[in-house]
């Protein structure tokens, strides 16, 4: 890791300087995320009195646990719509946008706001939307003759909150997506209109391969955001439910830890989220050094 | 009034093999402008930013107005320096750049305004010192950088390589400024250059470097006139200076002359003359205007050979052209050593 | 664009349009809401807005909904506020200061202090929801601001972002400051800080989102309504027991909640575009 060729010297200077970043870190990062890692492998007893190292019996016994397997797979499912349907979403917008130069920036700007509503607040407004006896889309839906309850059906609760969390993130892709567009050289574009390809084949044969990078990037990202970033959705709307139809993981572990109060298996989910968490920012990291090489 | 001196100085960069200045002695008058010309890379920056203090010496010593600086911050060695990107600070007004070096200082305010002031007037500034760098031209920028060095009078100014970033035009205009600048300030200068023309336009004392050492030091007209050896004979004068061997031209040659040696002639030495000893099949004639440089090879050598001429003088390709040399104008080089023979 | 097709430009600024539309839908009914009676919204959603919009915002803002427990949402905005520009100075001033240590000086244990920042990057709270809370509880921070901010000021991505652009300030700057007598904190705050303005504008506008958008961790270390803040407060009113919630109040504290970072997007869009783009980079 490089510094500057001209650098200063100062025996106690930079020690100060980092200090403030480096003990939050440590305080609030480093040791309660070790604390994690340590509890993982203990099981305590239920008065909270003797703690013995169990090894990874806390894993073991998760990855048993049907509940778990099942939040598991709610997880990955949720992700992979989330990821999908926003992405599609802003690479159409974005395609459009970037045809038409001129007007891109004011269409940015009505479609970057919602990446700046929380959100739990994303949520309340379409669990809002959707509400089985005023909400005006239920109505909608009644209308035509489809039977929303999101109270009852755990598909109807998943599509919501699959709405509510893409909502949000339609906006950050849409940005990513027009910068990606815009930084394609417009001789090329040009150079297959006059070789004859219609707009259709141009997106097909040249922008799509070249924004494959962003693609890849975008699909990290929008993974970490659905894994970790969208609790309060569910927290704030369907607590989980109905039943355990949209226990998403993180959703899983922070009522675990506050409600069932089992420590090793808490700390165990949170190993296995960590995990999760840095498996994802390594292939991002793949990534940007790839890039970095162009 | 003040000199510099460099007794010794090394410096090998850490992790560097070979030394960069393996050991160089200089002595800079007061008031004198001392060109550091040499090609990229032979270590001229090194040395003036040794000088500075922004580069740790490795070992001699270096001393500014009788005062040994090695171990002083670059402030305190009452130096300033014009870089060749100039260094101006983006976020700052003219007048800031100026003042900042003087601010540090805690000097009081209206001194420094009545220095920015002057110094302004002085480059022609007077009307922008509310302006940011980015506002400027690259001539004014370059103004900018000088009359931050201006104002902190100090005892010498350093500058390296500070006109690269302009263009042709106003690179000879403003080195016609800086040495007009230099006589009325009489500051003792280093100055660094790899365009050996800006360098005999501009010193007082012209030091050629070569990978780390001093090829030769002495006024433009010494150098010039007598090379001390085959690179400043080829690096000083433009275009450079033919190098023979005698057996190509016999007649030129001293009796003396070893095997080894060669036989330098400046183009400008080239004399044409009907009798004259050198006999040059002309292959290409580049008329300059004034002078016409005439490319042609003599039997039984691969390079070609320059002449430089009046344009008056008739010179077609194809033609056979005869020159000849006044005695000064052939210089002597031993091919081994490359150091001057006589 | 290549070649005229005015069928394709059509459609293009149709679907631009309809999207554009369906994406401020849920706002506006939102909006629509928040400006009518709870019995008018309760009986089936008006499209247009209603004369209630003093009202509800009144009472939200001033009295809060005692029946469902929460604080008047003027207090949960101030919580939101002190939040998130607690979390986004000290983001900024902690970055700041260690990435000029980083990229400026060498010293011992550079190397390990760059590691230790770059891991929170793969530590955020969601994966150590309990010890941290935990952690907190033991400082004494649990409802208070300190606990609200300080916890979450330690940030890679700034430190990543200024760090990058340190490197890119020529060193020639760095040098005349020497020489014109600038010690390290001054050629910092007169220069280097100067300097970063536009970055430091752009990642205010990110880290203001951040931080104001958080929900877990007030949800954590606050029990105390006094400390709530609007983006965690409304789960309480949304979930208020077995009472019918008040939708219009809800809906008016909604767009309380989101107003503040939409402007803060739309006021300063280019620099956040520009921040976002380069620190994802
Ligand atoms: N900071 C440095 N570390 C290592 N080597 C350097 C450094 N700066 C310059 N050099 C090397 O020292 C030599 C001289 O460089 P320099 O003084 O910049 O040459 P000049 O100014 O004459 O072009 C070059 O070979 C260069 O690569
Ligand atoms: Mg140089």
């Amino acid at each position: 890791m490089r510094t500057k060729k001209v650098t200063f010297r100062h025996r106690w200077l930079p020690y100060a300087l980092v200090a403030p970043q480096i003990v939050i870190t440590l305080v609030f990062f480093i040791w309660p995320a070790s604390q994690a890692l340590y509890q993982s492998v203990l099981r305590q007893d239920a008065f909270g009195l003797r703690t013995e190292f169990v090894g990874l019996a806390n894993f073991a016994r998760l990855f048993a646990d049907p509940l778990y397997l099942e939040s598991f797979f709610t997880t990955v499912w949720f992700s992979a719509l989330v990821a999908g349907s926003s992405m599609l979403v802003a690479l159409v917008l974005a395609v459009m946008a970037d045809r038409v130069i001129r007007q891109a920036t004011t269409y940015r700007t009505l479609l970057i706001w919602p990446y700046a509503v929380a959100p739990a607040i994303a949520g309340v407004l379409w669990w809002f939307l959707f509400n089985p006896t005023i909400g005006i889309l239920a109505y909608a839906l009644e209308a035509l003759g489809y039977d929303w309850n999101h109270y009852q059906d755990g598909t109807d609760a998943m599509t919501m909150i699959v709405i509510a969390a893409a909502w949000r993130q339609v906006a950050y892709n849409f940005l990513f997506f027009l910068a990606g567009l815009q930084a394609i050289p417009k001789s090329l574009t040009e150079a297959a209109a006059i070789d004859g390809a219609g707009p259709v084949k141009r997106f097909v044969t040249i922008q799509l391969p070249l924004l494959s990078p962003t693609v890849f990037f975008l699909i990290v990202v929008n993974v970490v955001y659905a894994f970790f970033e969208t609790f309060g959705i569910v927290h704030a709307t369907t607590a989980g439910g109905p039943g355990n139809d949209t226990v998403i993981l993180v959703y899983k572990v922070w009522r675990d830890a506050f409600e069932g109060l089992n420590l090793g298996s808490s700390a165990a989910q949170s190993v296995i989220l960590m995990a999760i968490v840095i498996a994802l920012t390594a292939i991002q990291f793949r990534y940007i050094e790839r890039r970095v090489e162009y | 009034m003040s000199d510099i001196s460099l007794r010794d100085v090394r410096k090998v960069y850490s992790g560097a093999e070979a030394p960069t200045i393996p050991g160089l002695s200089l002595e800079i008058v007061s008031g004198e402008l001392c060109v550091l010309v040499g090609p990229s890379g032979c270590g001229k920056s090194t040395l003036l930013r040794m000088v500075a203090g922004l580069e740790e010496v490795s070992d001699g010593e270096i001393a500014i107005a009788g005062r040994r600086v090695n171990d002083l911050e670059p402030a305190e060695r009452d130096i300033s320096m014009v870089f060749q990107n100039y260094a101006l600070y983006p976020h700052m007004t003219v007048f800031n750049n100026m003042a900042y070096g003087l601010k540090n200082r805690g000097m009081p305010k209206d001194e420094i305004r009545r220095r920015v002031d002057e110094a302004a007037v002085m480059l022609g500034l007077d009307g922008f010192l509310a302006r940011r760098p980015r506002e400027l031209s690259g001539g004014q920028r370059q103004r900018v950088a000088m009359g931050r060095a201006i104002v902190r009078e100090p005892a010498a100014f350093l500058f390296d390589e500070p006109l690269s970033n302009l263009d042709a035009k106003l690179r000879v205009k403003t080195r016609v400024e800086i040495r007009d600048l230099q006589q009325r300030l009489r500051t003792t200068s280093i100055y660094v250059t790899h365009d050996q023309q800006e360098a005999m336009t501009l010193a007082d004392k012209l030091v050629v470097m070569n990978a780390g050492q001093i090829e030769q030091i002495g006024t433009p007209i010494e150098v010039y006139e007598r090379p001390a050896s085959l690179f400043v004979a080829g690096f000083i004068g433009s275009p450079p200076m033919n190098l023979l061997p005698p057996s190509a031209v016999p007649s030129l040659a001293p009796a003396s002359a070893p095997e080894h040696a060669l036989i330098g002639i400046r183009p400008e030495s080239m004399v044409p003359a009907d009798d004259g000893p050198i006999a040059l099949d002309v292959r290409v004639v580049e008329r300059l205007g004034a002078t016409s440089t005439i490319h042609g090879r003599l039997p039984g050598l691969e390079s070609d050979v320059i002449a430089s001429v009046p344009s008056t003088v008739p010179a077609d390709p194809g033609r056979t052209m005869r020159f000849s040399s006044p005695g000064d104008g052939v210089h002597l080089f031993d091919g081994r050593t490359g150091r001057r023979l006589g | 664009m290549v070649e005229r097709r005015p069928l394709l430009t059509f459609t293009q600024h149709a679907v631009l349009i309809v999207g554009a539309a369906i994406f401020v839908f849920p706002i506006y009914l939102a909006f629509v809401a928040s400006t009518h009676t709870g019995t008018e919204v309760n009986r089936g959603l008006p499209l247009l807005p209603g004369d209630q919009m003093q009202e509800n915002y009144a009472i939200v803002l001033g009295e809060g909904l005692s029946t469902a427990g929460a604080p008047p949402i003027g207090l949960m905005l101030m919580n939101s506020t002190i939040m998130a520009l607690a979390i986004t100075l000290g983001k900024l001033a902690i970055s700041l200061l260690s990435s000029f240590a980083i990229v400026y000086f060498k010293f011992p244990f550079r190397v390990l202090a760059f590691w230790t920042i770059f891991i929170t990057l793969m530590l955020p709270v969601e994966v150590r929801i309990l010890p941290t809370y935990e952690v907190v509880a033991q400082l004494g921070m649990l409802n208070s601001y300190a606990g609200l901010s300080i916890p979450l000021i330690a940030s890679a991505t700034a430190t990543f972002l200024f760090r990058q652009f340190f490197m890119t300030v020529p060193d020639e700057l760095t040098e005349a400051a020497r020489i014109d007598g600038a010690g390290p904190m001054k050629f910092f705050r007169d220069i280097l800080v100067p300097l970063s303005r536009t970055n430091i504008a752009a990642l205010f506008v990110i880290l203001f989102i951040y931080g104001w958008n958080q929900y877990l961790w007030p949800l954590l270390v606050t029990t105390d309504e006094s400390y709530y803040t609007v983006v965690m407060g409304i789960q309480r009113l949304a979930n208020s027991g077995d009472q019918l919630p008040q939708w219009n109040l809800i809906m008016a504290t909604a767009i309380l909640a989101l107003l503040p970072p939409v402007i803060v997007i739309i006021v300063m869009q280019r620099l956040f575009v520009r921040g976002l783009v380069e620190v994802e980079k």
